[in-house]
């Protein structure tokens, strides 16, 4: 197969541009995403090729947006509306939890909801409390829903194609660290020029090694990929497991690198309290206890909000570094 | 307040009798089953109602406005709307005995909702379903589609921010939708000036650049040819309206509620008198085309199908306990297939 390097942002485009490509049902609207090509450029030139029926500005309206893709889904339209920050889905909570989530399950059945909210949370890139909050755990109470949260460009076009092409609800999770920070292992990467899909509810082996499991998913991947290299020039093998699919959860893949390296560390970007790692680690600790050597480390964002100033941001935040000295503790 | 007929039965326009003998029959057939869905849950059959008693003419009048392919997103006390689709009273009766024949399969409390009638099952919390049926109206005009949207709610529902920013992009998009706010005066016990402090809610839509207009909600005829505007304005492209219907909840919020705390008896007498049936029957009974024979005899025909239907639909076996565990996903995850074989071991 052919292929070459894209970013984060780029590949996402091409995902949504193939997909309106194929499908006339494709349509995209949120805040900024027309004209501007989104704040992020992710849509951008989506106006310029599919017209302003397909692509459109909406209103500053979190709750309608997410409640005109329900709509628009319920007539056999399959939207792609975007959230600008994963922090303002809480306006939409209502429309995606109440709503979205039940409506194949209340109607009997009748209905379903091919639609795909993306949004992105924009941890590490020093925004403060209220523009990086990374909310998914919050959303693994509402069955019916799908989160997938991608960590490279690979994964960001394969998944973003097959949500679209789902027949459920999905919640698309896009890293803005990913974006911009060119030192992260998910910002570039290479991407066949065929087209591929990568199913929804698959995890990612995305290094393999014998001593430890790190469970990392999203802007947390590469400080894992960084950290697992640092680790074995240390003589540290470290296994690196993408979740990419945050609900449903392969639990699977999970139990199976557990099983093998017999140590566990979930490191990612809720806050430790209620985390995605603490359903990762509770369901290991019910499946896989007697595989574990250690007690499992849980490596999140402390239970407060985000600091805005840089340098602070990296204290507060999941990095390498952290990861490293939980493993090399860990594997004593 | 626009109002065609009088409360005596005097009309400013003279419609088609067919058309008024049949909204009275679907209006009687709406109260009685209302009446009957009331008894039932009194008896322990089904779980709860929220009667629609005194609030037939806005919700018939409107439906009949309609075009069979148009779609109807209701909220839940919308019965009258139900019954004026045609939806055969067994379908609405099987959905509140949560029944095996049950569309929604014991999943909802709304009275009914139903795809292949064209009514997208109601949600619960109030408003939630208006940016939906703003979507769906917008996808119509998308697939070019001639159809429209009419979409229900009460009093309440216009002071949540669902509501607002709905009607926003209605208005910035021109969807093709009809709004009817129910004004029934009461959202469960708080009256409609706790609500806003606007005289008529069909004012609101001026901040969203559409025409708002309020009927007499009693008044199945204004209802009526309101909406038919408004249904047809919609057809042509030239975007929403909001029809305010003001009318009355004679009965409790739902079975769970007691209405009594918080209204006095005088008012609802007020509102009895009021009654959009006694009106409708006032004014064919004024024009010759019903008589008082007649009528006793559709109340009494309207009783016996009733009864006999809910008969029929208690033969219907109940929903099976493994059913609870479908619909979560288009294809059940694995954790889902793993409670699944969980709940069958405990039975």
């Amino acid at each position: 197969m052919a292929t070459r390097e894209l970013t984060y942002v780029e590949a996402l485009n091409e995902a949504l541009r193939e997909e309106m490509r194929r499908d006339d049902s494709v349509i995209v609207f949120g805040e900024e995403v027309a004209a501007a090509g989104g704040v992020y450029k992710v849509t951008k030139d989506l106006l310029k090729e599919f017209g302003p029926k397909r692509v459109l500005d909406t209103p500053i309206s979190e709750i309608a947006i997410v409640g005109a893709a329900i709509g628009a889904a319920l007539n056999g339209l399959r939207p792609v509306a975007e959230i600008m920050f994963f922090d303002f889905v809480g306006i939409a909570f209502d429309q995606l939890v109440t709503h979205a989530s039940k409506m194949r399950f209340m109607s009997g059945g009748q209905v379903k909801l091919p639609l795909v909210i993306r949004t992105q949370y924009s941890l590490g890139r020093s925004y403060g409390s209220q523009h990086t909050q990374f909310l998914a755990a919050s959303l693994l109470q509402a069955p019916g829903l799908k989160i997938v949260a991608p960590a490279t460009p690979y994964d960001a076009k394969g998944l973003l194609k097959s949500s679209i092409r789902d027949d459920d609800p999905v919640l698309f999770v896009e890293s803005g660290a990913l974006y911009v920070n060119r030192s992260y292992y998910g910002y570039r990467g290479p991407v066949p020029e065929e087209e591929y899909l990568i199913p929804l509810g698959k995890a990612d082996v995305k290094r393999v090694g014998d001593d430890v499991t790190i469970v990392a998913v999203s802007r947390t991947v590469s400080e894992a990929m960084a950290a697992a290299n640092q680790l074995e020039e240390k003589g540290v093998k470290a296994e690196v497991v993408d979740l990419r699919t945050i609900m449903p959860m392969d639990y699977e893949t999970i139990i199976n690198s557990v099983k093998k390296t017999n140590r566990l560390v979930v490191a990612e970007d809720s806050v430790k309290t209620g985390g995605i790692s603490a359903e990762v680690a509770s369901h290991v600790c019910e499946y896989a206890f007697e595989y574990l050597e250690a007690p499992i480390v849980r490596l999140n964002s402390p239970p407060m909000p985000a600091p805005q100033a840089s340098e602070l941001e990296k204290k507060y935040m999941v990095s390498a570094e952290k990861i490293v000295n939980a493993v090399t503790k860990l594997v004593k | 307040m626009y109002q065609v007929l009088s409360p005596e039965g005097f009309a400013e326009e003279e419609l088609d009798p067919r058309l008024l003998l049949s909204m009275y029959r679907d209006m009687v057939y709406a109260r009685v089953l209302d009446r009957w869905l009331m008894r039932l849950q009194r008896m322990g059959k089904i779980g709860i109602h929220a009667p629609s008693e005194g609030q037939e003419a806005a919700g018939v009048g409107t439906a009949y406005a309609l075009g069979e392919n148009d779609w109807i997103f209701p909220l839940y006390r919308e019965l009258p709307v139900f019954v004026a689709r045609k939806v055969p009273i067994s379908d609405i009766v099987n959905r509140n005995l949560s029944n095996r024949a049950d569309p929604l399969k014991g999943r909802d409390f709304a009275v009914y909702g139903d795809i292949k009638y064209r009514i997208v099952p109601a949600p619960i919390p109030v408003a939630v379903h208006i940016p939906s049926a703003v979507g769906f109206a917008l996808s119509l005009k998308y697939k070019k589609l001639s159809e429209v949207v009419i979409n229900y709610f009460g009093d309440g529902a216009t002071s949540k921010g669902d509501f607002h920013e709905a009607l926003n992009f209605a208005g910035v998009f021109k969807a093709p939708i009809v709004f009817v706010c129910v004004n029934n005066q009461y959202a469960i016990s708080v009256p409609v000036s706790r609500q806003t402090a606007v005289e008529r809610l069909s004012v609101k839509a001026v901040a969203y650049g559409f025409e708002g207009v309020s009927v007499d909600g009693n008044d199945v005829v204004a209802c009526y040819l309101a909406a038919k505007r408004a249904v047809e304005k919609a057809r042509r492209g030239e975007g929403p309206t909001l029809i305010e219907a003001v009318t009355y909840r004679i009965g409790p919020h739902t079975t769970a509620d007691d209405p009594s705390r918080y209204r006095d008896d005088e008012e609802v007498e007020m509102w009895r008198r009021r009654d959009p049936i006694t009106r409708l029957r006032s004014h064919l009974l004024r024009r010759g085309l019903w008589s008082m024979d007649e009528d006793e005899k559709l109340w009494q025909t309207a009783e016996e199908t009733i009864r006999k239907t809910i008969e029929e639909c208690e033969k219907n076996p109940p929903l099976p306990p493994e059913s609870i565990l479908e619909d979560v996903y288009a294809t059940p995850p694995w954790h889902l297939i793993e409670e699944r074989e969980e709940f069958s071991q405990l039975r």
